[in-house]
């Protein structure tokens, strides 16, 4: 008894709270999205707002049954947790139904479970507890199989296929980040993706080429001029013969010569600086081969690994494709619903484009067109504040705390929310590109409800307990 | 515990500062700065007009245009932007009752107060007419403009198709189409169909209560113009065609006639057809349902759809085979007396002079001698075994586009049957059946099962001596367009061209020759037509009448296969049938109207019914 009323005490009610209020939001919310004259009660069991007060209710219970059990178990049961995720993620490709193209979900009489959504869970708490174990090391030996964590459940969950929980899987990098990945990596991985929405734009070979004259820049900054100049002379004689080959020999496009140009100016050139020992230039033209090779790899990857209809969402968020009817349609009813709202909205259950059932999946992942539509700028940038609250507050809690195991599953939690907040509603607003993700709270569904329920009071519990010792 | 990271927590914070900052900016420009989004007044409402682009136009080989399209108007309703109004007005210009107006308005309402619904399809050009002028009397009610197909002649059912809705499982996989759109749904129409419906396009407007508009949404920026349709240009001759469809009245059966040297298919007829425009706007529902339970099936395609024994036209194949494998030659006899006699073995013939060799075997269609033939082929001491023989025997066969569907740019085409070896061997016991066992395949009858298409492609590689275009419809897709790649590639037989000649020479003879040959009744003066005569026997009734053929014999136009169901022998059908399309198509005239007065008069009733 006296640990209970301690835990009680020492649970942050700010998170509680905003967790209360977005969980009620997002009801009313609904209500909005799939009103339905026939229905009218926002308690209507047969509606979705019926059912979502529902899931609400047994998302109470599970957050009690979660502070109620002693922090203990989710340190010495992570790894276990981890691994039955794992086997239901393996599961539901074998017995699992498909829903839109996805076998993701386990169908139990009336319900429908999503294991990717709890998995998360399960992958933060073993990715706290190892890198709780490691805590003195770092480096390459500790982030490879941390990665390799993260990276387990993203190759099942790829394999239903299910890109969007792929994509927030991706957030436990932020984990790593935090916990001491090298900054390069990062730095990489943006520069990676600028590269890629450049290529986009303007295509391969101006890409190609204006990468070629980044690197002789950088030489000439680097190591002087002269140094340049012979590398310009290797790169063009390079460049002629492959251009003789390419195009009269071998009969391939632009982009192939321009490989084959560099290719070979790095046997040259390479054998050159080994014998004379310049290391700048070397790196230089390191990162030179990488890049090219980088641009092909993209290419081949965008145009014959991603769906045609995954290409289409990308295009038309960086403006180059419209589709009105197709890939497109969604964002367009989004732009408009939220677009026509203004400054204070068209007032609770007054949205028109809502209620026309324009926007597809308004009650799910396009949930926020209503409350841009509804309550304007003034409620966007309401529900804004109270997830940027939310995760401040969940970062502060993260720093408070003594064990790297909590500091590190908090973490885990603050980066889920962060890419499911930005995500979601950029993409409603053509800032991201359409990618098949719930908002927290606000999206209807059980699973998600109850998966970032328990993720965040997991978190709340630990937190909770963070003077005792864990390990 | 040292924590050399720590400082890392500002730069999340940073970012997470940044990601909304991003976000509330994005919003702040679309909810406020960018006026356009606005819906203006508060009563204001958007409203949604798809522009539905003409639909590709049809024409035949020669430019005449055979299917285009006329305007439809289909009235829209929001009920709860409606208000009180002369209803006794509305239901005269609509020409409905009140019982009528009630039901339908009761329905829009239970679909949706505020989403629009179709109050009525495709109302006429003279009520829009009306209706348009006095419209403002009517707030709530809109009218979308929408295509309906118009054709030139009553004739193509089959072969060009018809345009319905969607239906829900095609609405579930393809996003383009919305409830209520339209699609092609049998022939060109289906095939064709991503070619033919262009793109929609879109307008969105703002309307007022009074329902009058007041612009474009945003300045029109979500506006798409819509882009039409495709033309195609078509292989059919469409007076042959209509020609074709004329003579197959009161008969039931099938034409296929191609242009040897394309591919290209100048008459597909199957009969009974019915006038297409029956499956046009409004009455299409009704007219369906009748023609779905009509007895005589009109809406099933024979030329595709129908796979028949070929009987005695299949003898040509047979010969070919042989020849190819050196078991028999163009001056090999074999006898006939009334028949083939094997053991225990009959196989009956009618009365001809014997011997004969190939050529005249061919004009007199001797079942002896092609059963011989057939029995060389099989025992060909050059291979191990009567299956390893068969096996040869049905490869030559597919090569020649039996067996397996060509690949017409036309839906629900059947692949014929060509038994294989190991469908004998399950029967029989492996490899315990012998030449005798399956003699029938000598003469087209047993097993085998092929479409008039396949029937009038095998006329295509005789008259080709050995190779052929897969047939197709259309031959240019757009004004500067070709056929679909497939159609361009030709197929080489593997039979060699001089071991055609004598069966050409023999399917001359059939048709030109003297006493004993089959088809005499479609001799042309003045031009040479090849052919042959074949009965199928049909288990259910009166046997049918087959005739397969080409003309000129030197440097072909035109191949042809007709089928007559339940009428007995080839020759008094079918043959006449086709030597008058030849005719046509190569003269442009008829000479021996007796001829065609016979063929149109004649009307055979089809026997046995399921």
């Amino acid at each position: 008894m006296q640990k209970n009323s301690n835990i009680l005490s020492r649970l942050d009610w700010v998170t509680v709270m905003l967790w209360a209020v977005m969980m009620i939001m997002g009801w009313l919310n609904i209500y909005a999205a799939v009103y339905n004259e026939n229905h009218t009660s926002i308690f209507d069991l047969s509606q979705r707002y019926g059912k979502q007060l529902l899931w609400i209710v047994a998302a109470v219970v599970l957050a009690v049954f979660v502070i109620v059990t002693d922090n203990k178990l989710y340190f010495f049961f992570a790894w276990f947790i981890y691994g039955f995720f794992i086997l239901l993620l393996l599961l539901v490709l074998v017995v699992g139904n498909e829903i839109n193209g996805a076998k993701a979900w386990f169908e139990i009489g009336p319900f429908s479970i999503q294991p990717s959504e709890f998995a998360k869970f399960g992958t933060g708490l073993a990715l706290a507890s190892f890198l709780n174990a490691r805590r003195q090391a770092s480096g390459f030996k500790v982030m490879a199989p941390a990665t390799a964590i993260i990276m387990g459940p993203v190759m099942l969950i790829a394999l239903q296929p299910d890109m969007g929980s792929v994509v927030t899987y991706f957030a436990f990098f932020i984990v790593l980040f935090r916990e001491g990945m090298s900054l390069y990596v990062f730095i990489s991985a943006v520069l990676a993706v600028v590269l890629f929405l450049l290529t986009l734009i303007f295509g391969t070979v101006p890409m190609a080429l204006g990468i070629i004259a980044v690197s002789f820049i950088i030489l000439i900054v680097v190591s002087g001029f002269p140094t340049m100049l012979k590398a310009m002379m290797v790169m063009t004689v390079t460049g002629g013969v492959s251009f003789l080959l390419g195009h009269y020999l071998l009969d391939v496009g632009t982009d192939i010569v321009i490989v084959i140009a560099v290719v070979m100016a790095g046997a040259v050139y390479g054998w050159y600086t080994y014998w004379h020992k310049l290391k700048n230039p070397a790196i230089i033209y390191a990162f030179l081969l990488c890049g090219i090779l980088y641009l092909f790899t993209v290419n081949y990857a965008f145009h014959e690994i991603l769906k045609p209809h995954q290409q289409d969402r990308i295009n038309i968020m960086m403006g180059l494709d419209s589709d009105p009817y197709g890939e497109g349609y969604n964002l367009n009813q989004s732009l408009i619903s939220i677009g026509s709202g203004g400054f204070s909205g068209k007032g609770y259950l007054n949205g028109t484009q809502t209620k026309f059932k324009f926007v597809p999946e308004q009650s799910t992942d396009f949930i926020f067109c209503t409350v841009g539509e509804e309550w304007g700028f003034l409620g966007s940038a309401l529900v804004i504040g109270l997830f940027v609250w939310l995760l401040l507050r969940l970062l502060i809690l993260a720093e408070r705390q003594r064990t790297p195991f909590i500091r590190a599953y908090g973490y885990s939690v603050f980066a889920l929310f962060l890419v499911h907040f930005f995500v979601n509603i950029g993409m409603t607003i053509g800032v991201m590109p359409v990618i098949g993700i719930p908002l927290p709270f606000f999206s209807y569904g059980g699973s998600s409800l109850w998966g970032f329920t328990i993720l965040l009071f997991v978190f709340v519990r630990l937190d909770a307990g963070r003077t005792e010792y864990l390990g | 515990m040292k924590d050399r990271y720590a400082n890392r927590k500002y730069i999340l914070m940073a970012l997470v500062i940044v990601a909304a900052a991003i976000l509330i900016i994005r919003l702040f420009y679309i909810q406020i700065v960018d006026k356009t989004y606005r819906v203006s007044a508060a009563n204001n409402a958007l409203r949604s007009i798809t522009q539905y682009p003409a639909r590709g136009l049809i024409y035949d080989r020669n430019g005449k245009l055979i299917v285009y399209n006329q305007a439809a108007y289909d009235l829209l309703v929001i009920p709860i932007q409606t208000s009180a109004f002369d209803t006794a007005r509305f239901n005269s210009i609509l020409g409905i009752t009140i019982g009528d107006f009630r039901g339908r308005m009761k329905a829009a309402v239970k679909y949706s107060r505020r989403a629009p619904s179709v109050f009525m399809k495709m109302i006429s050009s003279e009520t829009y007419g009306t209706l348009q002028e006095e419209l403002y009397k009517f707030p709530g009610f809109y009218v979308q403009a929408r295509t309906l197909r118009k054709y030139t002649a009553p004739v193509g059912a089959h072969l060009l198709g018809y345009v319905g809705e969607v239906d829900d499982k095609l609405l579930a996989r393809n996003k383009y189409y919305r409830s209520g759109d339209y699609i092609g749904t049998s022939g060109i129409e289906k095939t064709y169909e991503e070619q033919l419906r262009g793109r929609k396009g879109v307008n969105i407007l703002l309307v007022d209560v009074h329902n009058n508009i007041k612009g474009s949404y945003a300045d029109g920026r979500f506006d798409t113009t819509a882009i039409p349709g495709t033309n195609l240009w078509s292989t059919i001759d469409l007076d042959l065609q209509e020609y074709g469809e004329k003579l197959m009245l009161n008969k039931t059966g099938s034409i296929v006639a191609i242009e040897p040297s394309t591919g290209e298919i100048l008459a597909l007829v199957s009969s009974p057809s019915y006038d297409p425009s029956l499956l046009v706007g409004r009455i299409r529902s009704d007219n369906f349902a009748r023609l779905q339970a009509d007895t005589v099936k009109p809406l099933f395609d024979r030329a595709l759809m129908a796979s028949y024994p070929p009987g005695s036209t299949f003898k040509i194949m047979n010969g070919l085979i042989g020849l190819q494998e050196g078991v028999i030659y163009p001056s090999t006899l074999f006898g006939c007396s009334n028949g083939y006699h094997a053991g225990p073995i009959t196989v009956g013939c009618h009365t001809h002079s014997s011997p004969n060799d190939l050529p005249h075997a061919v004009s007199m269609s001797c079942n002896a001698w092609f059963c011989n033939a057939f029995r060389r082929t099989l025992e060909n001491p050059k291979y191990a075994s009567v299956g390893e023989s068969f096996d040869h025997w049905r490869d030559y066969l597919v090569a020649c586009g039996f067996g397996n569907k060509l690949g017409i740019d036309l839906p629900n085409e059947l692949s014929g049957f060509i038994p294989a070896r190991s469908y004998y061997d399950r029967y029989y016991g492996k490899d315990r059946w012998k030449a005798l066992t399956v003699i029938s395949l000598a003469i087209g009858q047993g097993e085998i099962g092929a479409t008039p298409l396949q029937m009038a492609n095998m006329a295509t590689v005789i008259a080709n001596r050995g190779s052929f275009y897969i047939p197709h419809v259309i031959k240019k897709i757009g004004n500067d367009g070709a056929p679909a790649p497939l159609y361009t590639q030709k197929y080489i037989t593997g039979i060699s061209p001089q071991n055609f000649e004598p069966l050409v020479e023999g399917m001359e003879g059939a048709v030109n020759g003297g006493p004993g040959s089959t088809a005499r009744g479609a001799k042309l003066d003045s031009i040479i037509i090849c052919g042959k005569t074949g009965t199928a026997q049909n288990p259910h009734g009166k046997d049918h009448s087959i005739f397969v053929a080409f003309a000129p014999k030197d440097n072909p136009q035109i191949a042809i296969a007709v089928y007559v169901e339940n009428a007995g022998f080839g020759s008094t059908f079918a043959a006449p049938i086709a030597s008058l399309l030849i005719e046509k198509y190569l003269t442009d005239n008829i000479k021996r109207k007796y001829l065609e007065d016979y063929v149109l008069k004649l009307v055979i009733k089809p026997d046995a019914k399921e």
